[in-house]
């Protein structure tokens, strides 16, 4: 037996052991309990927060007919930091993309963030999500996310309803709902009924594997939330009416603008040239909107709302308004009239003179409406000139002019009411009627757009109201919709003189002279004003304002034809076209009707610059 | 029978209690890191859960053999096994099956096994056979030299099968040669031979380099400043730089591009350049997201989610860490320590040389794997492939350990015979 020489080592060993124990648990200490971040990495190892997004609410018109809907989309997203060596060639064979842009963009999701989702390549088609979605599994970092696309039945109304597009870094700073890669409302009804239409995006939390593989929910989704779908909305459109606005107006330049003189609610806008709303759908979207943006006919243009033209003859209702409001004149007051040798202004009808004032609405007689309108100025109720002038001025703004209505059709314009402090400026304060004489028939700086043209012949039907213009009509399951719009509006114009004017506005249709006498329709009541504007650019405008039933008018309307000749050469048929067809679903002049849709000014254009 | 009762009162049920312990949490933790809803039983043959159950009754089936094996045995026949399992690894290196780089298996229908894991044991049979001798005194160096060609022959047997963890672990024999009467500053240069020679390879020789010369002027200020004494420490400042450059010089310079290929492999460096750490950082973030009491049974993500590599065999302690927490950890190393004390201080109650040098060597190879294993999990250490004993899932290493302590407590427990 050997003696046991060196015992005493053990405790150098047995030290040696507890050494490595409490570095281990000091180690351990650190890791578990100092450092928190290791917490955070297995959550973001584990933890994928899917956006959940809710469909877009659909849009209706005041038929129950589909004007948007929405169809499936799926959107590649890709998460940097997960891929692997992948088989590059094949991904993009199966993207249908070129290796170019497979690494831009990456590197544009790279640069975004390694560790989170974000798109890689934008709403891919439902067939060839199938298919791609199949192979994904080769390809880890990748995953798809559905999304929803909007879709256009019928390609009407694209200015109206707007489009959708891809949120920008103004949109995000504004209103923290969105992120990066989010969709908002670019225009139109997507635009202003954004917040209504979007719904409530959820999320939900799900836990993945190594592979990026779902594994199920997080906490049994006690943090997931639901997507709530977006409000529908019911516009006061009628589609049958407004397709058929822009097959009339197919192939001319000018815009018809219809309202329910009863609710103010607009049935019709329309604006040619227009576009097919599907254009600006999906990836395509920002290309087409650069085409449509470099055409010279500009039919990203809502004319109806930002056109503003001098409102010419149509004009002369509201002045003869004015005019027995302020006593200017009697319905009975008479001016003779020397035709095309009239001063100043010449009258190129040719009718019975001295006249009243209806027959010198129904023959639309220049004569009449400029000693009209200098007797409104020089009226003796007021000290000066100016003065008077001064309130014409305020009576053209209550009837809606030289403002916009600020409902809920983004971008209108507020047209012009030239101002007395307008004029003593340019004229340096001395002007007097005849200076300011072409406002006398509608001309000169006087400019009106479309949709205040269908107001003031909507006000003339209900002799003397207006409920703002608006293209709502119901949002969600009835929320109800902004009060204002249905707030009743009097002009400053006494009702009692309506009458006069009204019936005036039949004689144009009925009376023997009636400037729209060719346009009457069968078995419908309706009054008129036509338009001729002189144009400095070229051929005159036509226009056309009307309104029918004539008693409780269903419909008020005002057509501009650009560089199209008389009011009722193209602007009344087109006008009374829609009337008939929305009263009576039908129309029955067939003849007029293939004259119209036949004719294309801007092909006619086009062929005498070649 | 009055053999047999005296066998079970002898027995050291300490650490056979924490050697079940220790078993069953391990069979438990790789339940929870391959846990497949489909296959939910913890019984389930076709899963590594249900195989381990089998391996862990076997090995208690191993126990059981040792201890109704006459104590005599082992010392007799210390030699036999020895060169028994040195052959057999001969005959792996020329029939072994390869599997994960190594050739270091032999298959047998579906099941592989592995030598190496009992050329530890047998290792530690004839180191103690050996120093057990009368003539054996390890201050001389031919017995220092035949005790280091016991335990080198097997290492470079392994080493030759890529197996480089295994082999890496018949280092710690120092610790059992030490206690045996080695000079503590063998071990101790030994320990900065194997340590730059790492260093020199994971890293650039220049920081190796700085490294000493910031050593050498921290020793400066806790010597003597005896002229002799800065001389020594200079002379040792030059040898070991001259032991990096030379390392460095043959590594980079000497040899072909791919046998330094084969180094990295070896010494798990390309592995680990691959994958960037990955391994590591998964386990740190499995161990550190558990914080104090875990996310419970079957709640780790990361274990349940296969982020960690290997996490049934070499980092099984990931699922301790993150689904016990700071708490069901200590209670593993505790566990760990306690035994391995327990184990020495059993062995330095032996009255034979043979028993106590072979206690100090199960318990220098359980502290290896120990140290290795857990240090790698939690990032203190180099990722060296080499199983957690009793823990980790494998047939191989779970036998080898259980015939190599039982063998110690077999001897233990007939202690007090070899009067």
């Amino acid at each position: 037996m050997k003696k046991n020489l060196y015992a005493t080592r053990q405790n150098i060993i047995i030290f040696i052991f507890l050494a490595i124990g409490v570095l281990f648990v000091g180690k351990l200490f650190y890791l578990q309990i100092i450092n928190t971040s290791y917490k955070l990495s297995s959550q973001n190892n584990v933890l994928r927060y899917m956006t959940q997004f809710p469909a877009r609410g659909k849009m209706f018109d005041r038929n129950g007919k589909v004007l948007v809907y929405n169809e499936s989309a799926y959107d590649l997203m890709v998460t940097p930091k997960l891929v692997k060596q992948m088989d590059t060639l094949e991904f993009c064979r199966l993207l249908k993309i070129d290796r170019q842009a497979f690494y831009a963009r990456f590197k544009k999701a790279s640069t975004h963030s390694r560790h989170r989702a974000s798109i890689f390549l934008e709403q891919v088609s439902k067939e060839d999500y199938a298919y791609i979605a199949e192979k994904l599994y080769h390809f880890p970092g990748f995953y798809f996310q559905a999304r929803t696309l909007r879709k256009y039945p019928s390609p009407i109304a694209a200015h109206i309803l707007g489009d959708v597009g891809e949120v920008n870094q103004k949109n995000i700073d504004n209103d923290h709902y969105y992120k990066s890669g989010d969709y908002i409302g670019k225009s139109g009804m997507e635009r202003h009924y954004e917040e209504a239409v979007r719904g409530k995006k959820g999320l939900k939390i799900v836990m993945v594997d190594v592979y990026n593989r779902a594994k199920g929910s997080f906490e049994n989704g006690r943090y997931d939330t639901l997507p709530v779908a977006g409000k529908d909305l019911v516009l006061g459109l009628d589609a049958a009416l407004q397709l058929y606005g822009e097959e009339l107006m197919h192939g001319k330049t000018g815009s018809v603008v219809a309202i329910d003189p009863s609710s103010g609610e607009i049935i019709a806008l329309v604006t040619s040239p227009g576009y097919d709303p599907n254009l600006l759908v999906g990836r395509v979207r920002s290309s087409n909107y650069n085409k449509l943006l470099e055409q010279p006919e500009k039919p990203l243009i809502n004319r109806a709302i930002s056109g503003t033209y001098p409102p010419g003859s149509t004009f002369k209702l509201v002045n003869a308004l004015v005019a027995l409001h302020t006593g200017a004149i009697t319905p009975s007051t008479q001016f003779s009239c020397q035709g095309k040798s009239s001063s100043p202004i010449k009258c190129t009808h040719s009718h019975q003179s001295p006249l009243p004032l209806a027959p010198a609405i129904e023959n639309s007689c220049n004569s009449y409406f400029w000693n009209t309108f200098r007797c409104i100025l020089n009226n003796h109720r007021h000290r000066s000139l100016k003065d008077a002038y001064e309130e014409w001025q305020t009576l053209m703004f209550s009837f809606g002019f030289g403002k916009p209505f600020n409902t809920d059709i983004p971008f209108e314009l507020p047209g012009n009411v030239p101002t007395r402090d307008y004029f003593d400026k340019v004229y340096q304060g001395s002007w007097n009627a005849m200076t300011v004489r072409s406002l006398a028939i509608g001309q000169g700086e006087i400019l009106l757009t479309p949709l205040q043209m269908a107001n003031e012949v909507a006000i003339i039907g209900n002799k003397g109201f207006y409920y703002p213009p608006h293209l709502i009509r119901k949002i969600g399951d009835g929320d109800s919709i902004d009060p204002s719009f249905t707030t009743k509006h009097y002009t400053g114009i006494d009702p009692q003189h309506f009458e006069v004017v009204k019936n005036a506005m039949r004689d144009v249709f009925e009376g023997a002279h009636g400037t729209a006498r060719y346009n009457k329709i069968e078995g419908i009541d309706a009054g008129g004003k036509t338009g001729t504007v002189q144009n400095p650019h070229g051929e005159d405008h036509s226009l056309f304002i009307a309104f029918a039933p004539f008693d409780v008018p269903k419909i008020a309307i005002s057509v501009v034809v650009e560089n199209a000749g008389y009011g009722s050469q193209w602007a009344a048929p087109i006008a009374t076209l829609m009337m008939e067809k929305y009263l009576t679903g039908d129309v029955k002049r067939k003849e007029l009707e293939e004259k119209i849709l036949n004719k294309n000014f801007n092909e006619e254009a086009n062929a005498e610059q070649q | 029978m009055r053999n047999n009762n005296n066998l079970l009162a002898n027995l050291d049920w300490p650490t056979v209690l924490i050697f079940l312990a220790l078993t069953f949490m391990g069979w438990v933790s790789i339940y929870s890191a391959v846990f497949d809803e489909e296959y939910s039983s913890i019984f389930d043959l076709s899963q590594r859960y249900g195989k381990q159950m089998l391996w862990i009754v076997l090995a208690i089936v191993l126990a059981f053999i040792v201890m109704l094996t006459d104590a005599k045995f082992f010392s007799a026949f210390a030699f036999p096994i020895y060169f028994l399992i040195l052959i057999v690894l001969v005959g792996v290196l020329l029939f072994g099956a390869t599997i994960a780089g190594s050739k270091s298996w032999f298959q047998i229908g579906g099941f592989a096994l592995q030598p190496s894991e009992f050329a530890k044991f047998g290792t530690a049979l004839a180191l103690a056979a050996y120093l057990g001798r009368l003539n054996a005194d390890l201050s001389q160096l031919k017995t220092r030299l035949v005790a280091i060609g016991i335990i080198v022959l097997p290492a470079l047997l392994i080493l030759a099968q890529y197996d480089t963890g295994s082999a890496i672990v018949f280092t710690v024999f120092v610790l059992v040669m030490y206690r045996e009467g080695m000079s503590g500053a063998i071990m101790i240069i030994a320990l900065i031979a194997v340590v730059l020679f790492i260093a020199t390879i994971y890293t650039q020789q220049v920081y190796v380099l700085i490294g000493l010369l910031v050593l050498f002027g921290v020793a400066l200020l806790f010597i003597k400043r005896h002229i002799i004494n800065i001389m020594k420490l200079i002379g040792l400042l030059l040898i070991a730089a001259a032991f990096v450059l030379s390392v460095d010089y043959v590594f980079h310079s000497v040899l072909e591009p791919h046998q330094t290929s084969r180094i990295n492999v070896l010494l798990g460096l390309e592995t680990d350049l691959k994958g960037a750490g990955y391994n590591v950082n998964q386990s740190k973030i499995a161990i550190g997201s558990g914080g104090f009491f875990g996310k419970g049974f079957l709640n780790g993500t990361q274990t349940k989610y296969n982020f960690v590599p290997e996490q049934s065999t070499d980092f099984i302690f990931c699922t301790v860490g993150e689904e016990y927490g700071f708490a069901g950890s200590l209670i593993v190393i505790g566990l760990y320590l306690t035994m391995l004390i327990r184990i020495i201080t059993m062995a330095e109650r032996q009255r034979s040389v043979f028993s106590r040098v072979y206690g100090y060597g199960v318990a220098s190879i359980l502290f290896f794997h120990f140290a290795i294993n857990i240090g790698m999990t939690i990032g203190l250490v180099p990722v060296i492939g080499i199983p957690l004993p009793f823990f980790s899932y494998g047939g191989s290493s779970l036998w080898a350990f259980t015939i190599m302590l039982f063998v110690f407590l077999r001897l233990d427990a007939y202690r007090l015979n070899t009067l």
